[in-house]
């Protein structure tokens, strides 16, 4: 299962925070602020495992993160996920973003924060992996848009 | 009354719910209305049912009937009721149903809305929810969309999670979920089973057939690697099927591309490998021989050894280790493959290997690798790594008690080059080590005891870095071994005079402790040594220097030192008398120290027979009984019972009592003049005081009986002043409104607002700021900081000017241009503000300024606008009367003084001689900012000669924008995140193309035409914001690729913000 997945920027700003699991709030705060401490000193062609922090479970945990220009992907998952496939899965994550929002910039996290989320939903549920297909998630997340354009559109005369 | 249920519940059987409802709906096409009036009048009877359910199943149907368009709202009361039952499940029921059968119905569209309600679910399940709504979920499981039987599926497994029970009835259908048509759903379903299958993997064996399956049919990477993943927890239960498993393994491993499902093989060939305990297959161990071989690279995918991919060198290791638990000589050949991994830039790798490293070593390569570590320990950079190979070297030598070593001097000598590490931590496990070592291993002492000497000679190497608590640690176990083996010490004098160095006094407590302790053992064998000489002399000298050195310690701060040393200190005061009545001391001094260490094995104790007759479970004493101990708990130890009992008695008396004894004392506090009463008011007053320093507390002594001490008082004057303030706060606003409707046109705008208005005119300065700041560099040149929102004057005969309001750059070179003309003083084009009278050369130049100058103002109003006009006079003539006026519109109205009429016109309060130019601001209110405006309006004035005055007239266009309702507001990226979560804002965007100006020119641009201000800017992407007078969020995102821009905007009011855009794009459509 997947536990958190935060997204923060080189200075640990973070820009997308999604726990699987229950933290009180301070803990999570915590957690990012030791995950970016642990992440951020890494060089960029080291490997992208790390045995999780101290906070978010013990050796059953891993931080798998890739850095992509301005931020940090983390997912901190336990031992039922494959390494590479969650590696993969960032980077479907990433490239869905990145055909949402062409050309995917950090402020676009923070300006489009609805619809990361939503796209994010259609990744993963509830810390489980929902689809791995980028195809299906673009074509889900556009359906979605259209409805909601369509929407706007019926609510506007009204209001 | 029985009946009554009986027949209700009759009844209820009978009832429709929401199913029915939609079914009879569609079997009713033609009387659809009809039909709905019945259903509705049923409704209303089940609304009036006592029975919660039947409420809720009405509502439920009420839902529906809503969306279908019918008014439900006679109904709102029930409504309320039954979402505020105490059930919240109803709540969400009622929800689910309403998406699920709008769903049916609607079909296509709603999925999502379904899609919605079941991914908050995966948010909140709790025991309930999950009860009441696993049926629900397990009928959407079988939903004709695939995108909802996939997230049904997903959501399962939560539900299993917080309500067990449903995992029997649903696995059926979960199972056959397994092979869906969908690659979807099918992932979702192995995604549920392996999560379960981790749980409690024996219940799932049944499955293993039908993953078979799917592992050898499915394509899809992420399916495969979570079906290897569960093999990989079945294999344990069930050794036949790691058997089976080989063939598609092995056709996996040699077919796949992706790295991820070939690594995933392989981990699960080494579970299996595992718990089978059989010897390599064949096809395994070539899989595992080029896995080893090319860090994890099968045959195919040679290629990436070169590529040498980290993330794969460290799943490799990652792999070994395991591989390492049960064959360890099949790890051991990659020795220099894994040691060069320790080169490696990479920490997580470097650590990995070490792990690996700890279960290669045998006897014969112990040596060889720790030598390798060493090196690594000499050339590795930062200290956590150090330190972490510090550990894994010492791990590495004294696992399984030292079984590896063979050589217990080099082991020591490992040790006392360890001690050499700059900056470690521990100190304290070497230290260890070196006492473990030294005692265990009696051959070994003479050695060690040499070599801890020369350690505490050259203790000050290590004592450099006491704070650290690191190293000087080391110092405690060379202390404690040169003392208690000091009878293999070569040079003892030398080592206790090292021992009872001043500077020792700057080590630690503890380590002093053992010092002083030691230097006496160390003391005794010398005696013993010397007093074998014939010369007693060099005894005594030893006894003289341990008096004189010991004081040293005797004075320590630290209590066990101190303890120690004086004591010792006393003990060879009296040795050296007897010394000097040559009494011959060393044996009994020896005896101090006599008998020999010997290392208990952990469960030696274990085998020493318990002595005959010892229950160590009997009871010694009888157990004092529980009734007892409570009773004996009061006993206190000094005889204070009796008073205890007497007032215990007290709190029993009656309440009469009691209420008495509290009215009399009240009378007596009232009474008394230095009792302050507790009146309930006081106290209030007291908790409502703004402050502490508000409370005076000196006053308490000062007061008059009975009366409240100054608190409230105080407190009220405070509310006076505020009020009294907030009077005249609000009079002096009257004034100042006042005055500035007087002043309007006049020139002292900014200076009318008072000390009390401070932050009024802070958000000024801010904006002027931000202006000034922008490094527009043509606009710089221009003496007026903008001209926009109002159309400068229109000629018609000036083809050059056109009206094109937001168009700035034009507009801008124009009035350069007009600039430059004047200065030139060419008569023949210059911008003649004589309308309909192109040829004449006059007069009058204006210039209309935007509305952000006086802002402040508007911001509170948030509908007032200041328009800034500079006249200018380039006549020779003098001007005078001029009368401003423009033709009001419904929403936007110039302020004229009171008493005027909407059609007059404003006189500007000062005349212009030949040449002169001047500002006159005049005040515009709007009703509502999220269209551009254009106001028509006239200037007069006349135009006075020596001999004559004509009277001119001027038509001009006032032209708002909607830029020019913004306001230049900083935001932080904070406050701008927390603003997008809202979600209040609706989107819109833009593409402009073929700008080709730099990223930040084009951000300036914006910031300076449109009122925006950076937020964040990452690269080619900015985020910006700005804010209407009226409080409008304007938020925008721009980005650039190319000669692209690209903006999304986000606002509150979608009018404003479309306009807005059309601003932007209008800008920049001109450049």
């Amino acid at each position: 299962m997947i536990k958190a997945i935060l997204i923060f920027n080189n200075h640990g700003k973070p820009r997308l925070i999604r726990f699987y699991q229950y933290f009180a709030e301070d803990l999570q705060q915590q957690i990012i602020r030791e995950t970016f401490h642990l992440v951020s000193k890494r060089d960029d062609n080291v490997c992208n495992f790390l045995e999780g922090g101290s906070l978010i479970g013990g050796s059953d945990y891993k931080l798998i993160y890739r850095h992509y220009a301005t931020l940090y992907f983390v997912f901190c998952v336990d031992s039922s996920e494959s390494e590479l496939g969650i590696l993969d899965l960032i980077q479907v994550f990433v490239e869905t973003l990145d055909k949402c929002f062409e050309n995917v910039c950090e402020l676009d996290l923070i300006f489009h924060m609805d619809k990361v989320h939503y796209i994010l939903q259609e990744v993963v549920m509830g810390g489980m992996v929902l689809e791995t297909n980028m195809n299906e998630i673009v074509a889900q997340v556009e359906v979605q848009t259209r409805m909601e354009k369509s929407e706007v559109k019926l609510s506007r005369p009204s209001g | 009354m029985a009946l009554k249920i009986v027949k209700g519940s009759i009844d209820r059987m009978f009832d429709k719910n929401l199913q029915d409802l939609v079914r009879g709906i569609r079997n009713h096409k033609e009387d659809e209305a009809k039909y709905i009036s019945t259903c509705i009048d049923e409704i209303k009877q089940e609304l009036k049912q006592d029975n919660i359910a039947v409420k809720a199943n009405a509502v439920c149907k009420l839902t529906y009937l809503q969306m279908l368009g019918y008014d439900v709202s006679w109904a709102a009361f029930n409504i309320v009721e039954v979402m505020s039952s105490s059930k919240f499940t109803y709540k969400v029921k009622i929800g689910l149903y309403a998406h699920v059968w709008i769903c049916q119905e609607i079909g296509y569209i709603s999925q999502y809305d379904t899609g919605v309600a079941l991914t908050g679910l995966s948010c909140f399940v709790t025991p309930d929810l999950a009860r009441d709504l696993a049926n629900d979920i397990m009928t959407l499981m079988s939903h004709t969309k695939p995108y909802i039987r996939k997230k049904a599926v997903l959501i399962m497994y939560k539900v299993f999670l917080k309500y067990p029970e449903s995992l029997r009835p649903a696995f059926p259908r979960l199972k056959e979920k397994l092979e869906d048509p969908d690659p979807g759903v099918q992932s979702a379903a192995v995604n549920v089973i392996c999560e379960l299958a981790r749980r409690n993997p024996k219940n799932y064996l049944s499955l293993a057939p039908l993953f078979f399956k799917l592992m050898t049919s499915s394509t899809n990477n992420w399916v495969l690697i979570k079906i290897i993943k569960l093999f990989g927890a079945l294999t344990p239960l069930e050794p036949r099927l790691g058997k089976k498993l080989i063939e598609p393994l092995t056709n996996l491993i040699h077919s796949t591309s992706a790295m991820s499902l070939l690594y995933e093989c392989v981990n699960t060939v080494i579970a299996g490998h595992d718990v089978n305990g059989s010897p390599f297959l064949p096809p395994f161990s070539l899989a595992l021989f080029l896995f080893l071989r090319f860090q994890l690279c099968v045959q195919k995918l040679r290629i990436l050894i070169e590529d040498s991919d980290q993330n794969l060198k460290y799943l490799g290791l990652l792999a070994m280790s395991k591989i390492l638990k049960t064959h360890p000589k099949s790890v051991q050949s990659h020795k220099d493959l894994i040691l060069q991994c320790l080169d490696d830039k990479d920490e997580s790798i470097r650590l990995r290997a070490l792990d690996l490293l700890y279960g290669m070593v045998s006897k014969k390569n112990l040596m060889e690798i720790v030598k390798k570590l060493m090196l690594h320990v000499d050339k590795a950079e930062g200290t956590t790594y150090r330190d972490e190979l510090l550990t894994k070297i010492i791990d590495i030598c004294s696992q399984s008690n030292y079984q590896y070593i063979t050589n217990f001097e080099w082991y020591i000598s490992i040790l006392v080059e360890l001690t050499r590490l700059e900056g470690t931590r521990h100190g304290h496990l070497i230290a260890s080590q070196m006492l473990d070592v030294a005692i265990r291993v009696k051959a070994i002492r003479v050695f060690a005891v040499a070599q801890m000497a020369t350690l505490l000679d050259n203790a000050h190497l290590m004592t450099g870095n006491v704070q650290r608590k690191g190293i000087c640690e080391v110092l405690y176990a060379a202390a404690w071994i040169c003392g208690e083996f000091s009878e293999h010490l070569e040079n003892p004098m030398q080592t206790l005079e090292a021992m009872l160095r001043p500077k020792v006094a700057t080590l630690p407590g503890h380590i002093q402790a053992v010092y002083v302790q030691n230097a006496a053992k160390l003391f005794a064998t010398l005696l013993k040594n010397q007093e074998g000489n014939t010369d007693r002399t060099a005894a005594q000298e030893t006894s003289q220097l341990m008096i004189d050195r010991l004081p040293l310690f005797v004075q320590s701060a630290n209590l066990e030192v101190q303890e120690r040393a004086s004591c010792i200190l006393q003990l060879v005061k009296y040795i050296q008398k007897l010394q000097q009545k040559d009494v011959e001391v060393a044996e009994e001094v020896i005896a101090l120290f006599a008998g020999e260490l010997n290392p208990v094995a952990p469960k030696a104790q274990k085998k020493v027979p318990v002595p005959e007759g010892l229950d160590l479970d009997a009871w010694i004493n009888e157990p004092p009984s529980e009734s007892e101990s409570e009773d004996e708990q009061p006993k206190a130890i000094f005889a204070k019972e009796e008073p205890k009992h007497s007032r215990a008695r007290h709190t029993e008396v009656d309440e009469k009592e009691l209420a008495k004894r509290r009215e009399a004392r009240k009378q007596e506090q009232a009474n008394n003049p230095f009792y302050i009463k507790a009146s309930p008011s006081s106290q209030k007053v007291y908790q409502e005081a703004p402050g502490v320093e508000h409370i005076p507390v000196v006053q308490i002594d000062l007061s008059v009986p009975l009366k409240v001490p100054g608190l409230p008082m105080s407190d009220q004057y405070v509310k006076l002043e505020e009020e009294r303030r907030q009077k005249e706060r609000v009079e002096k606003k009257k004034k100042e409104k006042k005055k500035r409707k007087e002043k309007r046109g006049g020139r002292g705008k900014k200076h009318d607002s008072g000390p009390e208005s401070e932050e009024d005119i802070t958000p000024a300065h801010m904006v002027d700021i931000v202006t000034e700041e922008m490094p527009l560099a043509d606009s710089e040149k221009l003496p007026v900081r903008s001209h926009r929102a109002a159309e400068a004057l229109k000629s018609p005969a000036e083809d050059g000017d056109a009206e094109s309001p937001a168009s700035q750059e034009p507009k801008k070179k124009s009035s350069k241009e007009k600039r430059e003309k004047k200065k030139d003083k060419d008569g023949d084009r210059k911008v003649s503000v004589k309308n309909g009278n192109p040829t004449r050369e006059t007069a009058l130049w204006m210039y209309i300024y935007g509305a952000e100058i006086d802002i402040q103002g508007n911001l509170q109003d948030g509908s007032q606008v200041v328009v800034s006009v500079i006249f200018e006079n380039k006549c020779d003539n003098f001007l005078k009367t001029m009368e401003f006026n423009v033709l009001d519109s419904l929403n936007s109205k110039l302020q004229r003084p009171e008493g005027s009429g909407p059609h007059d016109g404003l006189s500007v309060p000062f005349q212009l001689p030949p040449g002169v130019s001047n500002e006159a601001r005049f005040v515009f209110t709007m009703q509502s900012i999220v269209m551009p405006q254009k106001l028509k309006g006239t200037l007069t004035f006349i135009i006075k000669n020596e001999d004559s005055s004509t009277h001119e007239k001027l038509d001009f266009k006032l032209h708002f924008t909607c830029s020019s309702y913004l306001i230049t507001t900083p935001c932080y990226s904070d406050a701008f995140a927390k603003l997008l979560e809202s979600g209040d804002l609706k989107c819109s965007s833009v593409r402009l193309e073929g700008v080709n100006m730099p990223f930040h020119h084009l951000l300036a641009r914006i910031c300076f035409h449109h009122h925006f201000s950076v937020v964040e800017r990452i690269d080619s992407c900015a985020s910006m914001y700005s804010r209407s007078i009226q409080g409008h969020h304007v938020c925008l995102l721009v980005k650039t690729s190319g000669q692209t821009v690209s903006i999304d905007a986000k606002c509150d009011e979608p009018t404003l913000l479309g306009n807005v855009l059309d601003e932007i794009k209008q800008t920049f459509s001109q450049c």
